[in-house]
């Protein structure tokens, strides 16, 4: 069976169109068959539709994504109630500790992710991947520090990402890799990025799932909860009777 | 003794001006050896076979134990000679025959 890629962070400037549909022709050209675009403003619903036009253009299936930065609980979760049914991914960057945990153990939350210059936050121990193995969130690695950084601080992004890598595999939550990248010449075709996996201690399969299972399972998941019919997981409404 | 195996990666280049041999087998070198260092990089058996300046496709040959380092290395890889570029692998194979088929 061949897989279907995907890249679920890719950063744009919606100010600039020709930048954000030279993103868009490069994602398709390297073979990836579903991409999220990370805006640094919030997205309003005609943004939306422009982008999911020029992805259906370039042969590529858009998915919405949110991005935020809570400082605390009440604010994680005031802005799940607000947006988790207008986005089909939700991502969630943990500035301190109270926030990662809370992310973790809510199953509106999809991904996981943390900084990747400032290890003190990196707060992806154990007891987090407890939390998040119990819900539905996955840690999603971004490549691009690792092709930006070099010496002592790419040494340090790496030890810090293998031992994270280690305790997801342990407590079997899912890994997500992707680009995190604004510019084209960062981009990596699938199988290039998934190479990036082994560096992190991700064997062949596991790489391999991190950029095409693994993201594609939550998007699907998101699609039919969004879904008018969907009622719990496993049960839709498929007719309606008549009162 | 036993036989080495090898595998060969047909690559693409992406730069403004294709690059000569040596700047392009130096940038691999040095992208090898700023990931895995100097041993990691001896073991690679990492050789250029051919360029095609008009392409942009470049043939290495390395071992086969060494093939998950220098594809994770190729990846790192930013700028060839000062220049923004990057390296993308179109396949790999057993043999150079096999190889250039793929990449026809």
């Amino acid at each position: 069976m061949t897989r279907s890629f995907v890249d679920l962070h890719l950063r744009v400037n919606l100010a600039d169109q020709q930048a954000t549909q030279r993103l868009i022709s490069r994602a398709a050209n390297l073979g990836y068959k579903q991409i999220s675009l990370a805006s640094t403003s919030k997205l309003s619903g005609e943004e939306k539709a422009k982008l999911k036009a020029m992805c259906r253009e370039a042969n590529l299936d858009f998915v919405s994504r949110a991005d935020f930065y809570p400082h605390s609980e009440v604010e994680l979760t005031r802005f799940l109630r607000r947006f988790r049914r207008e986005f089909e991914v939700i991502c969630i960057s943990c500035d301190n500790k109270e926030v990662a945990r809370q992310a973790a153990k809510d199953r509106r939350v999809d991904l996981l992710n943390f900084s990747s210059l400032d290890y003190h936050k990196r707060f992806f121990d154990r007891a987090e991947a407890e939390l998040a193995s119990g819900c539905l969130a996955a840690l999603e690695v971004d490549v691009k520090p690792l092709l930006v950084l070099e010496g002592p601080p790419r040494v340090r992004l790496l030890m810090s990402l293998r031992r994270e890598v280690a305790v997801a595999l342990e407590f079997h939550v899912p890994l997500v890799l992707s680009s995190g990248v604004s510019e084209e010449r960062f981009m990596r075709s699938p199988r290039d990025m998934a190479s990036l996996g082994y560096l992190i201690g991700l064997d062949e399969v596991s790489v391999l799932d991190a950029v095409s299972t693994n993201p594609a399972t939550i998007v699907s998941r998101n699609r039919e909860k969004l879904g008018s019919g969907f009622v719990a997981p496993g049960i839709k409404v498929i007719k309606e009777g008549k009162a | 003794m036993k036989r080495v195996k090898r595998r060969y990666l047909a690559l693409q280049v992406e730069r403004e001006l294709a690059p000569t041999e040596r700047e392009l087998i130096d940038a691999v070198w040095a992208a090898v050896t700023r990931l895995y260092g100097e041993v990691g990089a001896s073991q690679t058996g990492l050789a250029l076979i051919d360029l095609n300046l008009e392409r942009k496709v470049a043939v290495i040959r390395v071992t086969l134990a060494s093939l998950n380092i220098v594809r994770a290395s190729l990846a790192t890889i930013t700028s060839i000679a000062g220049k923004d570029a990057s390296v993308r692998v179109l396949s790999v194979s057993g043999t150079i025959k096999a190889l250039f088929s793929n990449t026809k």
